[in-house]
Parts: structure tokens; sequence; C-alpha cells
């Protein structure tokens, strides 16, 4: 066991361009775009044939027959075979998940290397046997004879050709995300103006960072596609406005399909490494991860929105490095919906929020919006939600490095089951 | 994209039709494979005059394991041993009446030349004639050679090599690749050395070993052939490509264990980020490829601006500037650095409705003879590769007539392949080549066009 303690590096990064769900990707596998992804990142850093310490990545929807999808998506890149990888799930917050379980090993000493990854299809996506026909079909798998056999077979209904389809909600509530945020931003009385501006900047900013090749070494084209299918580079105000809201009720519903991310494939990949690593392989470092932490909220019976637990992990963490929320030269909030955003964000310039959920004896005070996504997220680029922590650790240890050293970026991610991952990186 | 009509020439029944029609027969030509010995047979070596060249020429042939026999041998009847080569050192030319010495050596050798034989003569340059009689001798060889190449039949060569007084010991790698399968689609060219200072010790199986090799334009065609022969070659290659062929640059260099870079050569900041990409990830670089290159045809009075522009700042523009800004970044240009740019035959010749690439292409060789200078004081070259008809994806969507017309009107009466050029360029780029600079080598079977 070492020692001490030392920062991961970040090294680079690779994703595919994200897709609309059952488009460009339709007939893609997530092992098919995880592969992809692992085999852009070895093309970029030269890793063929190379035995990095471990590969640890995730899907939120996912196969029965993707039981060990990371190690075999290693099996069939370029890496070496002698690879380690597992698979991590926690919702959308896996990716970055995936990126802080890499760095402690390696802040460990446990391994020298390691890429963190994520991938999630919604087109290619996992349908189950109808739950009455499984129990038939299991029945009639353990029956010894003919006629336990046929008894089990006289089970069968046809109803039960009704497939089990993944839905994207709450098992506990049985609400939609979308329900769930659009509940909450009605408590933060958050507006649909202000939604639609973020979104706006969303698409803005994005489209303005593939044109500069901000994303020349972060993205690998895919089958076709080499830029986000979801971005609209020309999104206005104007033809947000006409949207009609899709989540909510009534009058107050300020939730559309554009200030809301849309269904995403795709998949991403960091690579982490010690400073040591990096530099034996004439790799540069474009930051560290400095630290990171975890938060859940009770949304079923404590009152909390299901997107807050961000809000809640950040003082802790804040606290631990002795770090104001304006310490920081970019934030990047993944935009579940810009709802979320601008909740979380007005519950942290919120006196009472502080004091009485967090504890905090004044409110952590407000963002700098010119520091915020400045490279576009989620509301632009899409959102498969494993593959959302990838892109943000990858862009944001670029946007650092641009910036010079000592800077420093905070990554926000909401997470289904009310859950919350937050990260510090610094250049 | 195979050549169908070279397989029938080449099959039974075909080489009987063929023959009694007179029709053309392309060969199946000897191209290079790692491990293969420089020649399929022995080699005569001879001389016109007192020649300084034949020894060297003898000995680096020696050192290459290949059988050197004289040229009384070939006098020797026709019973004898097949040649893979023929090499006439014409060094000791005083005047046009030394020339019939150069015809009594070739008539009889070249009569036994193998198939995908080499014919290479060695020559001072006609530049440095001491009299107007030996200048006409020296600029003889040039019509005597290219002639030979149109005779000579069954995928064999002729090349003529001028050898200054001082560039002896650049000799070697020049004559090597004529000899080899290198050079299988290099036909009717003409090179001049200069005098170079070489490194010693090469491996000439892995002569790019610890190398870094920047090839633009790398994900298909052309330039994925060149990142494969230069990695085979021994050399880390960068390939570069505009970002949105991505998916299959990667391909390109994980097949290869090169890396990729995505990279658009005609965005302003393009030379920055290349030159700052080799200093942090390689230290420098030692071979640069420029082969990235456009079409966008129509005829000149139909073409737009936009048309003419895009072609010219990707194939030339870029170019310039990219070279530009690798010689002005200290330290990452490698002293003994190797560029080769690819020009084309359309740049030579001029094509039909290609006005604006023929000029990028011609503007090439332009840039390349200008900057041969200032390399050869680092100790570096710089040099053009001229392909003619290459079979590629983009000739294979040519109408059939074009096609079948453009791939025979040469003297090896086929198209080259990807691997031609490929080959061509890993040898401009070898250490061993630093001799070669300022040269524009065709790689196009001796075509008619522009010759």
């Amino acid at each position: 066991m070492a020692a001490q303690t030392r920062q991961a590096a970040i090294v680079g990064g690779n994703r595919i361009p994200f897709a609309r769900s059952n488009s460009a990707y339709s007939r893609a596998s997530n092992q098919d775009m995880l592969t992809a992804t692992l085999d852009g990142l070895v093309a970029r850093f030269g890793l063929q044939d190379q035995q990095v310490g471990e590969v640890v990545a995730g899907a939120v929807l996912k196969h029965s027959r993707d039981f060990n999808l990371t190690r075999e998506s290693v099996l069939g890149s370029r890496l070496s075979a002698a690879t380690p990888a597992y698979d991590v799930q926690q919702a959308c917050g896996t990716g970055l998940e995936a990126a802080i379980l890499v760095a402690n090993k390696i802040a460990l000493g446990q391994i020298e290397s390691g890429i963190a990854g994520g991938v999630d299809t919604t087109s290619d996506a996992p349908l189950a046997v109808n739950e009455d026909l499984r129990r038939v079909l299991i029945s009639l798998n353990s029956a010894k004879t003919l006629p336990q056999r046929l008894k089990a077979l006289a089970g069968i209904r046809p109803g039960q050709l009704v497939p089990e389809i993944p839905r994207n909600a709450e098992p506990r509530t049985g609400l939609a995300m979308g329900d769930h945020a659009a509940i909450t931003a009605k408590e933060w009385e958050i507006g649909r103006e202000e939604q639609d501006e973020l979104t706006v900047r969303s698409h803005h900013n994005l489209a303005a960072a593939y044109d500069r090749g901000f994303f020349d070494d972060l993205v690998t084209p895919y089958l076709g596609l080499s830029r986000d299918q979801n971005l609209r580079p020309d999104s206005s105000l104007e033809k947000l406005a006409k949207l009609k809201p899709v989540f909510g009720q009534g009058e107050g519903a300020t939730m559309t399909a554009a200030n809301s991310t849309p269904l995403t494939d795709g998949a991403s990949a960091v690579l982490l490494a010690s400073d040591e690593w990096a530099a034996e392989h004439g790799l540069p470092v474009l930051a560290h991860l400095v630290d990171a932490q975890t938060a859940a909220v009770d949304y079923v019976h404590g009152g909390e929105g299901l997107l807050m637990a961000p809000a809640y992990a950040m003082p802790v963490m804040l606290a631990r490095n002795g770090l104001t929320l304006q310490d920081f030269d970019f934030y990047e909030i993944h935009e579940a919906f810009a709802s979320t955003v601008l909740s979380t964000m007005k519950a942290w310039e919120d006196p009472a929020f502080c004091k009485e959920k967090l504890g905090l004896d004044a409110p952590l005070g407000s963002i700098d919006r010119a520091k915020l996504n400045v490279n576009g997220s989620s509301l632009a680029a899409g959102h498969p939600f494993a593959a959302t922590g990838g892109r943000i650790v990858a862009s944001l240890a670029k946007q650092l490095h641009e910036a010079g050293p000592g800077k420093r970026g905070l990554i926000s991610i909401c997470a289904a089951g009310g859950q919350g991952v937050v990260a510090i990186l610094e250049s | 994209m195979s050549d169908w009509y070279r397989e029938f020439a080449n099959s039974g029944l075909g080489t009987t039709i063929t023959k009694n029609l007179g029709l053309p027969r392309p060969a199946v030509l000897r191209r290079y494979e790692p491990g293969q010995p420089l020649l399929p047979g022995p080699v005569v070596v001879g001389s016109a005059g007192e020649g300084r060249l034949r020894k060297i020429a003898t000995g680096l042939l020696e050192d290459a394991g290949v059988t050197v026999v004289s040229p009384v041998a070939a006098d020797g009847g026709s019973d004898g041993e097949k040649f893979g080569a023929v090499v006439l050192d014409a060094t000791g030319l005083t005047g046009p009446a030394d020339l019939a010495s150069a015809h009594d050596f070739l008539s009889p050798a070249i009569k036994r030349l193998r198939a995908s034989g080499r014919v290479v003569v060695l020559a001072d340059p006609p530049a440095e004639a001491t009299s107007p009689a030996q200048a006409a001798a020296r600029q003889a060889l040039d019509g005597l050679v290219r002639s030979i190449g149109k005779e000579l039949l069954n995928g064999s060569t002729a090349n003529l090599v001028y050898v200054p007084f001082g560039a002896e010991g650049s000799l070697g790698s020049p004559l090597r690749f004529f000899l080899s399968g290198r050079s299988a689609y290099v036909d009717g060219q003409v090179v001049t050395l200069s005098a170079s200072e070489l490194p010693g010790g090469e491996e000439h199986d892995r002569p790019l070993a610890g190398k870094v090799a920047v090839v633009t334009g790398a994900a298909r065609g052309i330039g994925a052939a060149i990142a494969r022969v230069m990695a085979r070659d021994g050399a880390h290659v960068v390939a570069v490509d505009v970002p949105a062929a991505g998916q299959s640059l990667a391909e390109v260099a994980n097949e290869i264990n090169g890396t990729a870079f995505q990279l658009d050569i005609t965005s302003d900041d393009a030379p920055t980020r290349l030159v700052e990409h080799l200093r942090e990830r390689h230290g420098g670089v030692d071979v640069v490829v420029h082969n990235a290159g456009i079409t966008r045809d129509k005829l000149l009075v139909n073409m737009d601006a936009a048309r003419w522009n895009s072609v010219l700042a990707v194939n030339l523009q870029a170019q310039l500037d990219i070279t530009a800004a690798l010689l002005a970044a200290d330290g990452v240009l490698k002293p003994d650095a190797r560029v080769v740019c690819v020009s084309s035959q359309s740049g030579i010749a001029g094509n039909r409705g290609q006005t604006n690439y023929s000029a990028s292409k011609a503007g090439i060789i332009g840039m390349v003879r200008s900057w041969a200078p200032e390399f050869a004081e680092r100790g570096a070259t710089i040099n053009a590769v001229a392909p003619g008809f290459i079979v590629t994806e983009m000739t294979a969507k040519m109408p059939f007539g074009t096609r079948e017309v453009g791939s025979r009107i040469n003297s090896l009466q086929q198209g080259g392949l990807p691997v031609d050029v490929a080959e061509t360029i890993a040898w401009l780029s070898q250490p061993g080549s630093g001799g070669v600079n300022g040269q524009v080598v065709r790689v196009c079977g001796q075509s008619m066009l522009g010759a």
C-alpha cells in the first residue's frame, strides 16, 4: 500500500458523436459503440497492444448478454487482451463515477493508468420477455416429465407476447424523470424563458466549440456522424418559444422537448494515468482529478427533488478542499434538463435551503454564467446516460489545459434514483 | 479494382489471343516484400569509357547480396543465365563517339533481361560537362534511357541517375531503389543526385526504424498506403486527416500501430497545432509527407471561385504553410528531415477540367525546387512525387473507356497501385536518400502524358 496518495492525471479522451435515438446508431449495440470509442482512444494515444491498468465503464440500459460489457469491449479493441476491466452502473453518474474509481486506484498506486468510460443506447434497447411468460418458461425448463411440460406450456397466454419495455421512469414513483424535474422546477419557480435561454446557449457554445476545432482531439466520427446529431447551431429563443411543454401540467408547465435532453445513443472514454506514466509515454497531462463526492436524497418520502442530490454533495466537497463555489474558472453542470441546472444553482443561492437542508451558515452563492458549460452540454450534445460523464471530464480537462496551469473546474451530475456526483479538476 | 485485362492477358488463352492480335501485354509487376532479395537474378555491370562509378556500384551491389557479372559474359552467347538488371556506368563519356560503347554493352545485355528486369544508367550531369561535345553525350543518355523504357517488355523499367562529381557517396539508396521491387511502377525517370553526408549502418529491411513520420490525408487511398509502407519500414506514423474522416483514420492508425491526429490542414491554426503536437508527443519529426489533396473538377470557363480556392488551399497553400511552420519551429524538424510532397502527372502534363488541380500540383514542383537549397543546408531534403494513373476508389468510378485508356497509355501498359506511390515516398524518406534533393520523381509507368 502506498504511503502517500497522488492525484490522477487526465491525459485525454475520446467519444463518438452522440446520435438521436433510432437514428444513425440504431443498429449499433452498446458493445459496438464502446469498442469503437476505445479504439479511437487507442489510435489517438498509440495504445495498440498495450495493457492499461484497468478499464472501467458501464451502461444504464443493458442487455442481460452484456453482463461483462466492458471486458468484452476491451477484448474486441486494439488494447492488449491482458487488460482487466469491470462494469459499473450509477445511472447518469456512471461515467463520472467510473473516472473517480480509476483515479482513486491511480491515487493509491494500485494502477498506473486506466480508462474510464460509458455507453448507452436507447435504440438497441433491451426488451425483456413478458414477466408472466418468463415464469412459464422457467417452469418449463425445470419440468422433468412430459405431463409436467405440457402443464407448464398450458400456462402460455397470447397477452404474454407483449414484452417488457424499459421505461425512463423511476420504479418507486412511476413518474418519468421529466415529470420529477417539472415538480422541482415548479418548486423553485424556474421560468420557461430562462430555461430556453440556457438551451440556446448550450447549442451555440457547442457549435462554436466544433467550429474552432475544440473537439478535433476529443471526438472520433462514427457511422457517418462527425458531429452530435442533436446540435442545432441556429437554435434561437424564437424557435424554442413555439414548442409545447412535454413535462408538467397545466399553465405552469415549462419543460419542452428542447429544454429537456432527448433520448440519445453514444459512448465516451477518458484516459487517466499517473504523471509518471504519462511522461514515460510522451503523453500530456491536461488536468488532475482533485476530489469527488456523491450524495443521495430521499425523493420518495423525504420531499426533495429527484435530481437535487448534487446540491447536497457540493458543500461537502468544497469544505473538504477549503474552497468556495466561486473559486472555479469553469463549471460543468450536466444539463439533464435546463430546469435542473437552474434549480440547482438557485438552491445554492438560497439562504433558507443552504441553512435548513445543507446546514450552512451562509448560502454557497451564485455562479458566473459566463463560466458555465462553455463548450455546450447535454441539451445540445445529447445525453446517452452513462456516456455523459466521460464527455464532461475530457472536455473540461482540455478546457482547463488550454486556459493554463492552476485553473480549476467543477463538475456536477445528477442521476436517477435521487443521486448526484460532483468532482473537482485542476490543470 | 483488379486489372481484369492484365489477368486475361496473362492467362493461358489470353496469352495466345493477345500475342496473335498484337494487343498490349501488361505484365504482373515485381513488387517489394520484406525479406525479398534485391534482384531475382544476377546484375551485369558495364561502362562506357573510363567510368568512376563502376567499381562503387559493383561494391554496393555485392554488399546487397547480388551476383555481379562482367559484360564479357554478356557477349558469350544466348545460353547464359538471364539478368535481373543491367547497370551502365556512363561517367567516362567524353563525346558522342563514346556512346557507341554504351550501345555495344546495352544491346546484348538487355536482350537477356528477365521479366520485371531493371536497366539503370549512371552518368554525370550535362550541366557540369567541360565541353559541348561532352554535354551532348551526357544529354543523349536521356533520350536513350527513355527509349529503352518504351522498348522493354514484361514489366521491366529503365531509369537514369545523374551523379555529379563528389556525390558518389549518395549512390547507394537510389541504386538499390531503382533495382528493387520498390520501383515497380517508376519508369523512364531521371534523377540528379547531390553530395550529402549519410549515416552509416542503415537496416535495409527497416530503413525508417525509430523515425517519426507525418502523413497527411492518411485515412484512405494513397495516403493510407503511404502510412502502411512507412510503418512497415519501421516508422511511427502520425496519421493526419480531416476530422470528418476520423473513423477510417483511426482504423488505419490502429492497423499500423501509429497515432491518429484529426486536423483540417487548411485551418488558420493548423500549422501551429501540428507543430505543437509533434513537439509535445514525439519530440519532433523526421519525415513529413504532404499527401492530402482534393479535386473539384470543372472546365475553367465554368469554374467558380469556391472550387478554385478550395483546391489551391488544400493542395498547395497548406503544404507551404505547414512546411514553413516546421522550418521556423526550433528543433521540431530534425536536422536530417525528409519532406516529400505529392504532386501529380496533371501538374506536369495538364489535364482537361483540372486547371485548379493542375495549377496546385505544378506549384508544388516550384515549391520543392525553391526550398531544396535551404533543406540541403540543414542536411535535410525536400522532393516531390508525381503519380500517374493510380488505381484507387476514385479511378474505379471513372467511365470504363476513360479508365481503360488512361491506365494503358504508359510503357507498363497498366495503372499503378497506391503502394507504388508509397514505396517511392518511403524511399525518398530514408536516411540514406540524403543525396536526392529537389527532385521530381514520377510514378507513372513512363506515361505518355507530359513526358
